[in-house]
């Protein structure tokens, strides 16, 4: 009885969720299988993605990469977190969390005024006589805002399981005569791997759907496909189109994670 | 290899705290260009101030994001005591619902709310206005709960049945055994997951972006719309203004944090 | 136990219940006054910045029983997405003549009770019974003006500038914006290839897009109204864009010029104000619209705004230099080549948008 009372309570979560993430997919699919102008039943925007798999292919490169970026450069810093005493530790975090609270337009905005031709960069080599440099617009300039826009999300949650680790297990490493290195690759990294594998899908994610940091950071080719979804619902006028775009987005987000989690890439391992 | 580490870690917080630093300057600079520094003033602040409207944005903003994480995280914990006494096979599936916001890309969450939202009001319920605070609300909600849930049924899972038992031995009810007992046990959840909540809403571009209509804008998305235009600094000022806020509201939060770990320590 | 899932439930009946009405409740604001929406395009309206009349104001401190919220929109396509996209209350648009012709065409626009907007007499003939809207039901006109080329005469030298080849010209590469819109995009690149600017013709759409792609490794960014702050810190040097935008830039950099390429023709717009059938407040709508025809009101603005006026009246509280300036109000004979967009099909308009959307990302 008392067991029965409390599972209800589950009951308006499912609803709601079904109502607001169920549903929502599934007016998409209708979208997506409906012309623009007529509404009727058509393939035609399915057929049409296959223009598009090169935008795909880009997007995922660039996020793959960025991603891999953050890994390396994420992973000494949490790793430096993890091993500062409480109070240094709660600081450094808070300085992780703090840029993730600011809006992330005015701060890409802010690379903008940094790399552009007539940028602050550009400006101080002027100033010291160099010549000025093609920073913006450019592959690295689009890679280096997906970097700087989710090193954060790599962060926290490899510290997350870094700091998890149990001490005693790397000692016994030690006292059985691994290197430092051998201790890492041994013990270490293996049990980090959790918080690996999340921060990457972490990082992947919304890297690999973003329509700001192209359209801000990148030249005139570097469009994702973000940028074509935004531009079909926004100013195309072909929801249609975009919502079978999306759809295809979101397979693609969770074959990923899919396979991330295969891997042993733990959900829970996220939350601090 | 630890000196390494620390210099990298020094490297990247610049790395992160740079542009910040450059609206920073921006905000107090004459000119309205990021990149030239033409005098210091404090009149892109007075600018700000004397901008009603996006004064009133940042309260949109807060109203959408201190309701919504609000709503979810009641809604939320009530819901893990649900999920948690479910069947092992239907809290999987339970589990994998919510997990669908939290992986999907944002830009498709956004789109498909926003095709419901009309699809439902416009096209079933004949409503002209089918995108308002109610929609956005509701959008905002959606995206916040998985952050409370997957805060607080950790929390649930690792608690100690038998505490509950002896509270129903006890003689409460079922309702008073969950707030005498359970909530104490799984509040550090419930405070991170509303925190999260809040933080992801108050932050959030592109669900909002997609899902409002005319009549309730919240900040980031209008701000999107004036870096189209010639961006006036007094965007800037706001910025500056919003990260003081943050910077203090953390250190208090650490500070309050640090305290009452310190009073459990004594005992 | 069971009235706490029953609260729950209810309350998210609540939140979908109410949803669906807000409708209702978002017309009339809490302290009981009429909310219009207004959807212009971005700095296309005086806001009281460098001394001048804050249109907005005026027209809340004349009227205090209504509110103006104000939003803006990049191009056409943008704000008819957003109406056709469905769900949204706008009461007031501003679009171009060949989008007034497109919203007319399908249904989208509410007649105009001009009784209603007195100041319609001053509007003066050559802008009444346009193509766009022949028997005058549907529009009034807001501003018109010409599409030419802003330039930076610092890098650009003047023998290159000699037609809409520029925006093609190797030798900036990277240094030139462009469009981000397929009407206006597609408008120059006919005109490069001397084909009508309103060409439905498979070949020529095809060419056109051809010549875009041949354009895009020299663009910088395709873009609009970002073009202000681009060309006045001189990041970017060549730009075709309105040329009422292009007192604002240079009075900021005096190094910007404008041309208007005469012999191989441009595009010659009028902007104008329709209410949409999505409005809730059509009578509100009326006297926004009848307030920005007023001749003072309208000189105010359009001084700021730096586009054509459509009412002769205006002129004379103008300031002298801006009536007089040859890029705002052209000779008749600079004017000879001008064309208008007019109304194409859904289905190459949708063609062009596809061909474009295949330009950007080749």
């Amino acid at each position: 009885m008392k067991k029965n009372n409390s599972i209800l309570l589950s009951t308006p979560y499912i609803l709601w969720m079904v109502a607001f993430t169920l549903i929502p997919l599934g007016v998409v699919g209708y979208y997506a299988l409906t012309d623009p102008d007529t509404g009727v039943f058509t393939w035609s925007n399915i057929r049409e993605l296959g223009t598009y798999l090169p935008v795909f292919g880009q997007s995922i490169m660039y996020s793959l990469v960025s991603a891999l970026i953050c890994l390396i450069l994420g992973y000494p810093v949490a790793y430096y977190i993890a091993h500062r005493g409480a109070v240094m530790q709660k600081i450094l975090y808070m300085l992780v969390m703090l840029p993730m609270c600011m809006s992330f337009l005015l701060r890409t905005l802010a690379w903008v005024g940094l790399l552009q031709d007539t940028g602050i960069i550009n400006n101080l080599l002027a100033a010291v006589g160099l010549p000025r440099l093609q920073l913006i617009r450019t592959p690295a300039a689009v890679v280096l805002g997906m970097v700087y826009n989710y090193l954060p999300y790599m962060i926290l949650p490899l510290y997350s399981t870094i700091v998890k680790i149990d001490h005693r297990l790397i000692e016994a490493a030690e006292d059985l005569g691994c290197t430092p290195a051998e201790t890492f690759r041994k013990v270490t990294l293996p049990l980090s791997m959790p918080g690996i594998l999340s921060g990457l899908t972490m990082v992947f994610v919304p890297a690999v759907s973003t329509f700001y940091i192209s359209q801000k950071l990148g030249g005139a080719d570097t469009v994702l496909i973000g940028d074509v979804i935004e531009r079909l619902y926004k100013q195309g006028n072909n929801a249609n189109l975009g919502a079978a775009l999306s759809l295809l987005l979101m397979i693609l987000v969770f074959v990923c994670t899919g396979i991330m989690n295969r891997l042993g890439g733990d959900e829970e391992a996220v939350v601090v | 290899m630890k000196k390494a580490n620390k210099i990298i870690t020094i490297a990247i917080f610049i790395f992160l705290y740079i542009p910040m630093l450059v609206l920073i300057v921006g905000s107090f600079n004459e000119g309205k260009s990021l990149a030239r520094f033409d005098g210091f003033t404090f009149e892109q602040y007075a600018e700000l101030f004397r901008d009603p409207d996006l004064l009133a944005l940042l309260g949109n903003s807060l109203i959408i994001s201190i309701l919504a994480s609000l709503i979810a995280t009641v809604f939320g914990t009530f819901s893990c005591v649900g999920i948690n006494s479910l069947k092992p096979r239907m809290r999987n599936t339970v589990m994998s619902l919510t997990n669908i916001p939290m992986t999907n890309p944002d830009i498709v969450t956004g789109i498909s709310l926003s095709l419901l939202f009309v699809f439902v009001g416009t096209k079933m319920l004949g409503q002209r206005n089918s995108l308002t605070f109610w929609t956005l609300l509701i959008a905002h909600i959606t995206f916040d709960l998985p952050y409370v849930i997957l805060n607080v049924m950790p929390k649930l899972q690792q608690m100690d049945r038998s505490l509950v038992d002896a509270a129903m031995d006890l003689g409460c009810t079922p309702i008073e055994s969950f707030f005498k007992v359970t909530i104490h046990e799984i509040m550090p959840g419930i405070v991170a997951g509303a925190i999260m909540a809040f933080t992801m809403s108050l932050d959030d571009f592109v669900i909002s972006y997609f899902v409002t209509g005319m009549d309730f804008v919240t900040l980031p998305v209008e701000i999107y719309s004036y870096t189209k235009k010639p961006i006036p600094p007094k965007i800037y000022a706001m910025f500056t203004l919003l990260f003081l806020l943050i910077l203090v509201l953390m250190i208090t939060m650490n500070l309050l944090q640090l305290k009452s770990e310190k009073k459990k320590a004594r005992g | 136990m069971k009235k706490v899932f029953a609260l729950i439930l209810a309350a998210a009946m609540t939140a979908m219940v109410l949803s669906g009405c807000g409708g209702q409740e978002a017309v009339q604001s809490s302290n009981g006054k009429t909310t219009l929406n207004v959807y212009n395009w971005g700095q296309y309206i005086a806001d009281g910045s460098d001394d001048s009349l804050d249109i907005i104001a005026a027209f809340e401190e004349k009227y205090p029983h209504i509110d103006i919220n104000y939003s803006t929109f990049d191009s056409n396509e943008i704000m008819y997405s957003k109406l056709s996209n469905g769900g949204i209350t706008v009461d007031v648009i501003f679009p171009s003549d060949y989008m007034v012709a497109r919203l007319i065409e399908e249904g989208m626009l509410l007649e105009i009770n001009y009784d209603n907007i007195p100041n319609y007499q001053y509007i003066d003939e050559e802008f009444r019974n346009t193509a766009y809207d022949p028997e005058n039901r549907y529009s009034v006109p807001y501003t018109w003006g010409t599409v030419g080329i802003i330039y930076n005469s610092n890098y650009v030298d003047e023998e290159d500038v000699t037609g809409w080849e520029l925006l093609w010209n190797e030798k900036y590469n990277d240094k030139i914006l462009m469009f981000d819109n397929s009407r206006d995009a597609f408008g120059i690149a006919a005109l490069l290839q001397g084909y009508d600017i309103n060409t439905t013709d498979e070949a020529e759409l095809v060419a056109c897009a051809e010549a875009l792609a041949e354009q895009k490794p020299y663009v910088q960014q395709y873009v609009m109204d970002q073009i202000y702050d681009l060309m006045e810190n001189e990041e970017a040097w060549i730009a075709p864009y309105y040329a009422g935008d292009y007192a604002i830039m240079a009075e900021e950099n005096e190094a910007l010029e404008f041309y208007l390429p005469q012999e191989q023709g441009f595009n010659l717009f009028i902007d104008a104000m329709c209410i949409p059938t999505c409005c809730q407040e059509k009578e509100a709508a009326e006297l926004f619209i009848n307030f920005l025809c007023d001749p003072e009101i309208a000189a105010a603005n359009m001084d700021w705004v730096g586009y054509g006026v459509p009412l002769s009246e205006a002129k004379n509280y103008m300031d002298p230099e801006t009536v007089e300036d040859p890029v705002a109000y052209p000779s008749d004979e600079a004017l000879a080549n001008g064309t208008s967009y007019d109304y194409l099909p859904p289905e190459i308009t949708r063609h062009v948008e596809s061909l474009f959307m295949k330009v950007r990302i080749s």
